[in-house]
């Protein structure tokens, strides 16, 4: 079974972890148009390559970020994640 | 075939005699004997019957590489199909025989098979089970004819506990290589565990002797040194079946599974011995010259009087020498070859000199089979030397060793590239995957001394790899000197019967037609003709196809590559596979009580809940009925803990809630609650709840039970990614939760709880905090079952005495017990959709009339942007609801379809006989048009339509005055001021009324080898938050600094750090009133804003003794022997993981004086499954139980 290094918990067997999906910004609801909307509600890239995901450590809740290359489907780095700039930004104003 | 005097190395213990029998016949071998081993050495040349022409079969690899000798073993009351005779050790009393045979192995009356083959020919299953009429019959017979063992129906449930296992490498195969490997890798301090699917170590080494015992010196001496080392673990009869992703492997071992994990891996599992194609090659006494000198030198045993070896390499006459040197008689040696190679040469002048005639250029025509079936003599020719004429040579056995087949399943399922090496004539490694290593016969080397060392090169590089010592090179393959394969060992006969796969009993003639018929690729040969697909996978047959289908298609080996053998290795048992078998399943404090009051069960999510309480005399729906009228005109209580329990605090919790969810909480009063719609991004309805406001910046909340689980993780996944300051707690286990309900519950109530329930001071949807019956609670007025209500939630430790209270005084008010059916019907009365039953995966937030519930003029909630483009749009279909006239005879059920102009145009989602309107009511998700008109109709069963009337809902109370009640209660009489309630709640331990478990391991604790200690009672509290680290250092805890790790203080307090800003604090050794305060502490006002406090109601497990480590390596996927190693007295690693499918928190302590203990934290509504599971794993280590 696969292995997957949770960053605080450490190298568990991939059932210990749950898959949140694809990392993607969320576009400015106000901003967007309603086909763009839509886009990024239903679709997902399936191109294969190294992608961000959203991973979960089930017993102790950590949610982190994997890089993961779909094509080979090794795991390249895992890592917590940093709100992006945006949201900080909305914070401090 | 004879038992031999002694033999050097033999492995049979002949002051043991075994007793058992063959196809009824008695019979005896020794201690040590494999089943075919005791078979041979008592003369018996026939084991089975093969499997599609039922011909008389015998040994071939004698290794189970092959499927002539499963066997049915019956033993005592149990019968095993498919038993590999090869390789399993004999016992005494076990009644052996041949599957699959008609009237017994000697006269199988399937026999006649044989005669039909002509009929028979390859893919004729396809050409014939295609026809609807005639498939059935076709299928009845051959499930009769064909087939292996048969299964026991009557067999009992077998325990078979999967394991876990670690190590640094793992070596598979102990051969000469796999020995070198393994001591290599040692030898530089990496830890080992060496395994062999023989009986044996030693493999080749033991028994390829070439009439000396030089190699057999040898490898004695090798196991000898692995068995002094310390760091090496040698399991023999234990199989790697396949390997998965990051060098986990599964071990077979006799009676369970292993699931290793290895840091490195080597390979090196050796070659499988080849048979030659020519007519006759499957008659009992032709066999792999290895099989005979397994045979020969584990069992002491000779296969024949007299034999020809038929070779093409220097195994075939170091094989001849060990005939000799064993007094069997050599009619002849018949080298494929034009003439002997440099390595087989010395051994070729030495059987010359001995007078053995030595023939070369020999293409062997047929091997004759005299009147028992077995062989009784070999008709071939000769090129070189005499004229080229047929010669006949009488004999008993013929030894084939015309090459090999590396055994390399498991690399190429770890990812190894092959490519074919002509000068070996066999697949090689070209690239290997990162960790994984192979030497020996997998890798192209064959003489001993270089398998050795080729071993020794692989595990210095696997240990190396991991940092024992400097990284290891290795140089180039260097081709043997003689190659051990021959090219091409078919020949072709006339009259066919060159046997290809002895499994699936296929001839040259049925690849050459296969091919004809265009499955002509490897990959699709293989699926026409079923090649490789039998018990043994190919092992014996794959490469001799694959130099058939060359030949046909005029190309090379490289060009065709090979098919990638899966996994199993061997066959497994499914037993094996199932191994123990674990359904976690959660169940609230209240499951006794419920029990107690004749609870009917049904599934909830993974909890248990009851559907409703039988009545001696009633049947279902009587006692529901009952219980529905209960609330509507007294009081009724129902269990609800399993709903998702949820606390968010901090400087955006209401900020959060209004993401979230679809309502405004920024607004929400303190003390007050709304209801939540939770919807996803495209706008459908996933959840609902209800949010209540405890504090500026603390929000108690509920989810569905499903969701509770999934909506937990994917709330801390938002808030992460929002950026979001808050603190989420899951209090769903920990607390436990019922509603009390109807027209009386506030009198009953009343006599508990101090609080004022009076309609001004805790009006409808109010939250409130406050002692009932002793113990701390929330109490939420809700009106989901549309009566006055009050939902109790409290600490799950706390629940059962407070339930016991109401319930005491409760009979007085007649208040019954009312499950999950019951609600739905109140619930439906009231037209209150349940999440997942009225609404699907597509309905979203528009269709079910709930606009009420979304503020669109929020900044943002999920899917509040796909509403606004939905809006625009027209309806897909919309909720309404139903009823059916009062007399109406028929009823529809749920998913019945709504019609309309004979065409489908909804369907129903609920619907039940509603006892309060008497008359059947539902709702139905229909056709905007439906729904827009008066009537539907409603196609039930057997094709029957009724009509019913579109009514709004609510059906019942539209006004809903009665939830919103003010009266106090129609026996008012006993609320008059006066709280009956002489009850003080107590803590119990989750295992206080559990009502199985805890006697059946009761034992002497001092001593033995696992002891389970259940320490529920002790004081406890839990909290995180940004300033939780700082607050539990001014109490004056010592807080340990490192993530997940945890440590005792001198007053006998445990802090444990989960992960980085969770805290978990226990009187572990006194301490109690310091651990006590705190906690009072952090439910008061005193509670700093940035502590979030987290309620524990945990059951607690210590467990110590000799056996800790076996016991964790049965229950969880983390190697625990690193910690518990180096654990200390007070202090050692957390580990948040999951065992037996729950999660948990483990924490080890020991020392350099002290036994370590590993103590286990679980959620307590697993509390009954994990700790009657443990029960039953600890039971077969000698654990011994203390309940508190």
């Amino acid at each position: 079974m696969k292995l997957m290094t949770c960053p605080i918990n450490g190298p568990r067997l991939i059932s210990e972890f749950a898959y949140g999906g694809e990392m993607r910004e969320m576009p400015d609801p106000v901003a967007v148009s309603d086909a763009a909307w839509a886009d990024y509600v239903f679709n997902r890239n399936g191109v294969p390559g190294v992608k961000k995901e959203w991973w979960c450590h089930t017993p102790s809740g950590v949610w982190f970020i994997a890089e993961r290359d779909t094509t080979t489907d090794t795991i390249q780095r895992t890592y917590l994640y940093q709100p992006g700039a945006r949201v900080r930004a909305e914070r401090a104003a | 075939m004879r038992r031999l005097p002694p033999v050097a190395g033999e492995r049979i213990d002949r002051s043991q005699a075994v007793e058992f029998a063959f196809e009824g016949k008695p019979l005896r071998g020794y201690r040590g004997d494999t089943i075919s081993s005791a078979l041979a050495a008592s003369g018996v040349r026939v084991l089975g019957r093969s499997f599609k022409y039922h011909r008389p079969r015998g040994l071939l690899s004698a290794a189970g590489h092959d499927a002539n000798t499963l066997v049915q073993v019956h033993c005592g009351e149990r019968s095993v199909p498919n038993v590999r005779a090869d390789v399993v050790p004999v016992d005494s009393g076990w009644r052996v025989s041949a599957v699959n045979t008609r009237g017994g192995l000697q006269h199988d009356r399937l026999a006649v098979l044989d005669r039909l083959s002509a009929f028979l020919p390859v893919g004729f299953y396809y050409k014939a089970f295609h026809s609807k009429r005639w498939f059935p019959r076709w299928e009845r017979m051959f499930r009769r004819l064909s087939g292996l063992g048969e299964v026991d129906l009557r067999a009992g449930r077998r325990g078979t506990p999967k394991r876990y296992d670690f190590c640094d490498v793992l070596v598979i195969g102990a051969g000469p290589s796999g020995l070198g490997a393994a001591l290599a890798a040692a030898g530089r301090g990496a830890s080992v565990l060496l395994v062999d699917e023989n009986p044996t170590a030693g493999g080749s080494g033991w028994y390829a002797r070439g009439g000396a015992t030089a190699t057999l010196e040898k490898t004695a001496a090798l196991l000898a040194a692995v068995r002094a080392d310390s760091r090496i673990r040698l399991l023999t009869s234990t199989y790697a079946a396949g390997y998965y992703a990051d060098h986990w492997v599964a071990l077979v071992a006799p009676e369970y599974l292993v699931k290793v994990r290895a840091r490195s891996v080597v390979i090196a599992q050796g070659a499988c011995e080849q048979p030659a194609v020519f007519r006759g090659n499957d008659l009992p006494g032709v066999m792999l010259a290895s099989a005979a000198q397994r045979l020969l030198y584990h069992h002491a045993v000779a296969s024949a009087q007299r034999v020809a070896v038929l070779t093409a390499n220097a195994e075939g006459y170091a094989a001849a020498l060990d005939a000799l040197s064993n007094g069997l008689e050599l009619a002849a040696v018949l080298d494929l070859r034009a003439t002997a190679g440099p390595l087989s040469m010395p051994a070729a002048q030495e059987l010359t000199r001995r007078g053995v005639a030595v023939h070369y250029g020999v293409t062997p025509i047929e091997a004759l089979a005299r009147a028992g079936g077995d062989v009784g003599g070999l008709l071939f020719e000769s090129t070189a030397g005499a004229a080229a004429q047929p010669q006949r040579i009488g004999l008993d056995g013929i030894w084939m060793s015309v090459g090999f087949a590396p055994a390399n399943a498991l690399l190429q399922q770890a990812g190894a590239r092959l490519s074919y090496a002509h000068a070996a004539e066999q697949f090689l490694p070209q690239t290997l995957p990162s960790g994984v290593y192979a030497c020996g016969k997998v890798n192209g080397v064959y003489s001993f001394a270089e398998r050795l060392a080729d071993g020794g090169a692989a595990g210095e590089q696997a240990a190396g790899r991991l940092g024992f010592g400097a990284e290891a090179a290795r140089g180039p393959w260097v081709a043997p000197l003689e190659c051990p394969t021959h090219p091409f060992p078919v020949f072709r006969h006339p009259r066919g019967g060159e046997f290809v796969d002895f499994d699936e009993d296929l001839t040259v003639k049925d690849l050459e037609n296969a091919c004809q018929e265009g499955f002509d690729s490897s990959e699709l040969l293989k699926r026409f003709s079923t090649l490789g697909m039998g018990p043994s996978q190919g092992k014996h047959s794959n490469m001799n196809a694959l130099r058939i289908l060359g030949r046909i298609r005029g190309e090379s080996l490289e060009s065709l590559g090979t098919t990638t053998a899966r996994p199993m290795f061997h066959p497994v048992p499914l037993s094996h596979l199932a191994g123990r078998g674990f359904e976690p399943q959660r169940r609230t404090a209240l499951d006794g009580e419920h029990e107690a009051l004749g609870a009917v069960w049904m599934p909830a999510g993974n909890w248990r809940r009851p559907e409703y309480y039988a009545v001696p005399g009633q049947t279902r729906e009587q006692a529901i009925l009952a219980e529905v009228g209960a609330v509507r005109t007294r009081v009724g209580v129902i269990d609800v803990g399993t709903l998702g329990k949820i606390e968010v605090h901090g400087r955006h919790a209401a900020e959060f809630l209004e993401r979230v969810y679809t309502a405004r909480y920024a607004n929400l009063k303190l003390g007050m609650s709304r209801y939540g719609l939770m919807l996803d991004e495209s706008g459908v309805v996933v959840d609902d709840g209800v949010v209540g406001r405890l504090g500026v910046e603390s929000f108690y909340f509920t989810t569905t039970t499903g969701n509770s689980a999934t909506l937990f993780r994917e709330f801390g996944r938002l808030a992460t990614w929002w950026g979001l300051s808050v603190g989420l707690v899951n209090l769903t286990g920990h607390y436990c939760a019922f509603n009390l309900a109807g027209p009386d519950s506030r009198a009953l109530l009343a006599e508990h709880t101090a609080l004022d329930l009076a309609d001004e001071a805790f009006p409808y949807l109010g939250i409130r905090e406050g002692l009932v019956a002793g113990a701390p609670c929330r109490i939420m007025r809700v009106g989901f079952v549309g009566e006055l209500g009050y939902e109790i939630h409290l600490p799950a430790d706390y629940a059962v005495d407070v339930w016991r209270a109401l319930r005491a005084s409760g009979s007085r008010f007649q208040l019954q017990a009312f499950g999950v059916e019951a609600q739905r019907m109140l619930r439906l009365e009231k037209g209150h959709i349940i999440v997942g039953q009225d609404t699907d995966g597509v309905t979203n937030a528009l269709e079910i009339d709930v606009s009420w519930a979304l503020r669109m003029d929020k900044p943002f909630f999920i899917g509040q942007r796909s509403l606004a483009i939905l809006h625009k749009q027209p309806r897909r279909q919309s909720l309404v609801g139903f009823t059916l006239a009062p007399e109406a005879p028929l009823r529809p059920r749920e998913s019945h379809l709504v019609l309309s102009a004979g065409q489908i145009a909804g369907r129903v989602t609920s619907t039940g006989w509603s006892p309060t309107l008497a008359r059947c009511i539902g709702l139905a998700l229909v056709t905007p048009a439906l729904a827009a008109g008066q009537k539907l109709r409603i196609r039930i069963e057997k094709g029957q339509e009724v009509d019913a009337d579109i009514v709004r809902p609510p059906f019942y109370d539209p006004q809903g005055e009665r939830q919103r009640s003010t009266s106090p209660g129609t026996s008012a009489a006993h609320a008059a001021g006066q709280r009956t309630s002489l009850v003080s709640a107590r803590r119990r331990n989750p295992l206080e009324t559990c009502s199985t478990g805890a006697s059946s391991a009761r034992g002497d604790p001092a001593g033995a080898r696992l002891r389970f200690e259940v320490l529920s009672r002790r004081e406890r509290f839990g909290c995180k938050g940004p300033g939780a680290e700082a607050w539990l250092m001014a109490a004056g805890f010592a807080v340990a600094p490192a993530p997940n790790s945890a440590q005792v203080d001198a007053g006998g307090v445990l802090v444990a750090r989960l992960g980085i800003a969770e805290f978990l604090v226990e009187s572990v050794e006194g301490g109690a009133e310091r651990v006590e305060s705190a906690r009072r502490q952090l439910g008061s006002a005193l509670r700093p804003a940035d502590v979030y406090p987290v309620a524990r109601a945990d059951l607690v497990i210590g467990i110590g003794g000799a056996h800790l480590n076996l016991l964790l390596r049965q229950i969880c996927s983390v190697d625990f022997a690193p910690g518990l190693e180096s654990c200390a007295a007070d202090f050692g690693p957390v580990t948040l993981t999951s065992m037996i499918g729950v999660g948990v928190v483990a924490f080890t302590r020991g020392g350099c004086d002290r036994e370590p203990v590993l103590t286990l934290w679980v959620d307590p509504s697993f509390a009954h499954y994990f700790w009657t599971t443990l029960l039953e794993v600890g039971r077969d280590l000698g654990a011994v139980a203390v309940n508190e």
